[in-house]
This record gives structure tokens, sequence and C-alpha cells, in this order.
């Protein structure tokens, strides 16, 4: 029943500038509640000079540094265009960290598959930057401006596959198809390792098929952010390649912290499927819990 | 560099000054006369790292039926100017699942609970009633006969007064808690319903429940909502709120706890000058979850200001001739 440590404070914008073409990155000085930040938590915010849009906005925490965090974020509506005229020494109310993270990968431990689509790259860095143990990251979008933080990724030393829908940037295409050509190359060096070794021991040469469909790739584990759709073809693929898979659903949020019930998804239990909260229970889900059936 | 940290010991000063905050619901006593409105506090113990629950005047938790419930689909919210609009539909643990996760905390607060409870027949009403009177503790329990977001129960039975009738009359039989009857605003005249709840033997009327409302995606063109409507709350709702409390205070003599879009403490007064004895912050919890403790400063504020020992006082003081 005890909950994670959470704050609700009034911090100071450090800077709030236009990232890329199209993300602005928010940096807030706030340090306890940067040492309390786990990959995967995010950071409620409520923009106080907006006056007639009274909800606070849920964003993923992407780096955090000293006495400070950061935030990437879109315009999208009339909060973040209100978030997007801050200036740097004004002031937000935050209430973080909040929720359930991302476990991070142990040295020696699976290689950790970092899926993300655009956006979703924001809440994985982190993870990335305290994995002792370096892995793949693939993210997708559908064209050049939405792939984000390429080269922090590759400063990090992890391998970055990119793809665009439009083929602007990276292979064309989409992310899970990247996640899934990974995948198969990896069953297949699999599977020829286990023939060579049969081979080696005169048993049966061919290669068995059901290997290639259902063995285990017990030495990865996918983490994944971004929208349902992605989410729901990474947990599909995830099933098929026998892959743990860690998801940072994404689903409409209002307080936050657990009250309102808003941001559920369904989750298996015993005999059913009852609704949990994403911004609680969650946004990480094993992909296994997750009802796919139901969620939409 | 500033960071200002509003943790759960700030803002209400635990002043000697000889003002009285305390007032009475029925039999149950309050510190002061600032709750929580159900469904936009869990069940405390989501708040209590954020806020100390023992300085608010009760708190109520989200709406409890017999058995767990599922609730509706999503998208269950959607933000409106000034406002929002909820379709949950009354997700909940049931009262055994309630009584084994989250009482053995909310018995250890000093101020009271207060359970809203729900059925989708009058039985189910007073079955719930009698499992909470038996599990003794609770400070009082509160009929939502109003909720506009379920199919069966809720505000089928707050807009019929015979049936408001009925289930106020058939938790009475089995309880001696205090009663508190939640109203829905879906009606042609609040009085007569007012009436009827108290004269079936309602201590006291929680005004108002949410109002029936819809929002649409102009791109999509499909429903904000998953369950297509919801109910508005925020503080575009408060001066419907506000005259609904009004005209049951003139017709009733039983204690009225106003709600409806509160967020600070000139709406709270608005709400008791209006003629509420106490009143629940809602809406704002979600996006300010301090505006309890800033409302019940501030009403010690205004009594200092204006020279009153008691906020009693203000209760029904608004110089209306109609």
């Amino acid at each position: 029943m005890l909950a994670a440590p959470m704050l609700e404070q009034t911090v100071q914008i450090v800077s709030n500038e236009r990232d890329t073409d199209s993300y602005f990155r928010l940096v807030l000085r706030a340090p306890q509640i940067a040492r309390l930040i786990q990959p995967g938590q995010f950071a409620h915010v409520r923009v106080l000079p907006l006056k007639d849009a009274l909800l606070r906005r849920p964003f993923s925490v992407f780096q955090v540094s000293g006495d400070t965090f950061s935030i990437l974020y879109k315009t999208v509506g009339k909060g973040t265009e209100a978030l997007a005229r801050l200036r740097s020494g004004e002031e937000l109310s935050v209430i973080a960290p909040l929720g359930h993270g991302f476990t991070v990968p142990k040295r020696g431990g699976e290689t950790p598959l970092l899926v993300a689509g655009g956006y979703g790259m924001a809440a994985m860095y982190l993870l990335a930057q305290r994995s002792p143990q370096k892995g793949i990251v693939f993210v997708g979008g559908r064209k050049r401006i939405d792939i984000l933080c390429e080269k922090e990724f590759e400063a990090l030393g992890w391998d970055v596959r990119v793809t665009t829908e439009d083929g602007s940037h990276g292979k064309k295409g989409l992310v899970t198809q990247s996640l899934l050509a990974e995948l198969r190359r990896s069953r297949g060096n699999e599977a020829r390792t286990k023939t060579k070794k049969s081979e080696i021991r005169n048993q049966k040469t061919e290669v068995n098929q059901s290997l290639l469909t259902s063995a285990p790739t017990r030495r990865m584990k996918i983490y994944a952010c971004g929208p349902t759709g992605m989410l729901k073809a990474v947990g599909k693929i995830a099933g098929e390649f026998n892959v743990p898979a860690e998801l940072s659903m994404d689903e409409h949020m209002c307080c936050g912290v657990g009250v309102c019930l808003t941001c559920v998804i369904p989750v298996k239990t015993g005999g059913g499927w009852e609704y949990q909260r994403t911004c609680t229970e969650g946004p990480v889900f094993d992909s296994r819990q997750v009802e796919w059936e139901v969620v939409k | 560099m500033k960071s200002k940290v509003q943790g759960p010991k700030s803002k209400v000063s635990r002043a000697d000054d000889g003002v009285n905050l305390s007032v009475q619901i029925g039999k149950l006593t309050l510190q002061n006369p600032v709750m929580v409105a159900s469904g936009t506090f869990g069940y405390g113990v989501e708040y209590a790292q954020l806020l100390d629950l023992n300085q608010l005047g009760a708190v109520v938790v989200k709406g409890i039926r017999l058995h767990p419930v599922r609730g509706n689909a999503t998208p269950r919210t959607a933000e409106a100017a000034s406002g929002m609009l909820n379709a949950i539909g009354l997700q909940g643990p049931g009262v055994d699942g309630f009584i084994k996760k989250y009482w053995p905390f909310l018995k250890t607060l000093k101020v009271p609970t207060i359970i809203n409870i729900w059925g989708t027949t009058v039985e189910e009403y007073a079955d719930v009633a009698r499992h909470f009177d038996h599990l003794g503790g609770v400070g009082a329990l509160e009929l939502n006969v109003s909720c506009p977001n379920i199919k069966e129960g809720g505000a089928q039975f707050g807009t019929d007064l015979k049936l408001i009738s009925q289930v106020v009359t058939a938790c009475r039989k089995v309880t001696t808690l205090p009663l508190i009857t939640k109203m829905s605003p879906n009606v042609v005249s609040i009085a007569p319903f007012a009436k009827a709840a108290a004269d079936a033997g309602s201590d006291a009327l929680s005004i108002m429940n949410s109002y029936p409302a819809m929002a649409i995606d102009i791109e999509t063109r499909r429903p904000k909502l998953a369950n297509v409507t919801g109910g508005l709350t925020g503080p575009c709702i408060k001066p419907i709120a506000i005259k609904l409390v009004w005209e049951a205070a003139k017709a009733v003599k039983i204690p009225i706890i106003g709600m409806g879009g509160i967020q600070n403490a000139a709406d709270a007064i608005e709400f008791m000058m209006a003629g509420a004895t106490a009143v629940a912050v809602g809406t704002a919890n979600f996006y300010e979850p301090q505006t309890p403790l800033q409302v019940i400063a501030g009403l010690r504020e205004f009594l200092q200001k204006h020279e009153l020992k008691d906020v009693r006082e203000i209760v029904g003081t608004v110089q209306a001739a109609k």
C-alpha cells in the first residue's frame, strides 16, 4: 500500500527552448524531484497562467542532470502552447515523480531492445543512460523531424536503428518492422548455433521449424514507448518471439495520482481482466499482463 | 534557487484565534466545514503524501456498491472550458474489497470518513448501508442517487420522487449513521426532491452531483467520451450549484453540503451564504491537491477580517429579496 515518494512543488524554469523543428525542451530546477526520478516515470505539470484549461499535463521525464530534470514536448493544444510561451525564471507547479517505471537492465543480463515511436524516445533516454548493459534502440516516426535524440543515444554507445514512414531518414518503414527483422535475424543465428551443436553431436541436422517460431529468445528484453497502435504491435511481436516486454502505455490522463480513474487500461487478472491505472500501476506494464483484445 | 515545498504540513494555521470552524452534520461533528467530494479523492490514501488528511473536515470516498465494478470504457474524461466531463462509471472494489484494501488506512485517520454508497435496487442500497453500519467507525453514509454515468442506479433514483424516498427510507431502517443524500441537478425544481429526502430521514443533503453533458471531437466527429455523455464538473458549474443550494435551503431545515467548482475560500463562502453548512472540494483536487487546505485557511482569514467568531454565522446570509 505504501506508494512511491511523490512531491508537489512550485519549480523554476531554467530554460524552455525549441529543441528541433517540432519539439521543445523544458528544463526545470527541482533538486528533490531530480534525485527521486526513475526511468519511465513522469511529471504532472500545471501551467499556472492558464485559467480556463485547468488540468495538469503529464510528461515523461527525459533527462536528469544534477538539480534539474527536463521534458520534451510538442505543441499540440492549449496546455502545451501556453507552456511554450513560458520563459526561464517563470514558475510551474509540478507533481513528480509519478508512476511505476521501467526495470533497469542488469549487467550481464538480457540485451535491452528499446523501441520508441517518435515522442516515446523521451521516456527511454534515462533507461538507456542508467542501463549498465548496452543494446539496440529502434526509433521510428512519420518523417525526419519526428526522430528525436538519435545523437544522444549514440553518445551513450547504443546501436541506433532509425526508420521513417516516408523514408526521409533511416530505413523506410515502421519501427516494428525493424524490430521484427532484428528478432528474426537473431532467431536465425540462434537456430544455426543450435544446429551446429547438434551436428557435432551427430544428431538430427535439419533446422527445427518450431525453433524458429516458438523457442524463447531468452537473452533479449524489449522496452517500448509510443502510440498505442505501435505498443500493440510490439506486444504481439514480443509474444510471438517469447521475449519479455515492458511497455509504457499511453492513455489520456487527468489527476495523475490514482484517484480519478481516467487513465485506465485493461489488465489480466485471475479469471478475466480489470481496469488498472496508467498513472499508478503503470505507465509501464508487462506486455503479457495487458488484455490486448480490449485495448482500442 | 527557490523551490517551494508544499508538503503535508503546509497552509492550515492551527490558530488559537478563538474562531470556530466546527459544524454539525446530523450527529456528526466536523472540525471544519471543508470536505472533499466523492470520486475526486479516491480512498484518501492516494493523497496522503501530498497533504495532511487530518486537517480536513472529512474524507469522502468514491462510490461503493456491493460488488466490484469494472467501470466504463475509455476515454473517460475530457477537459472543457473551466471544467471537465467525466464518465468513469463508478469503478470500484465493492464493499469487501474496500474494507480489505482501504479501510485499514482510513480508520487510522482522526477525521471522519464518509462512505458514498450506491446500488442498482433499493434493496442493494440498504444492503450496502447495513454492511457499513456493522463495520463500526464510519462517520456517515452519502447516498449516491445522482450519478449520471451508469445505466442502472444513480440518477435513476435521484430524479424520481418516489424512488429517492424509498432509497432513503430503506437505508434509514438499517442504520443509525448520519445519512447524506447526494442530489441530482437534473430536475426541474430541487425543492420537492430535497423535501422527499428530508422527510424520509436524510440527515443532510449534498448539492450537487455533476451536470449531464456532452462534448464532440470535430476532427473525428465522435463524442469525446466513450460513454457518449458524461457529467460536467469544475468552476463552470458553480453558479448552477449555488442556485440549487439556495433553493434547497429555503425548502428544508436539514444541513446542506455545497459543492460544484469550489477552487478557493471565496467560492466556499459563496456556497455557505447561499445556505450550505459545509462544502466539498471536487474537481480542484485533480489539478491542485492543496485546494481543501487553502479553503480552510482562507475561511479562517475571512472570518477574522469580518470579525466573526463562528463560521456558522455566515450560513444562509445571502440578502436575496426573492
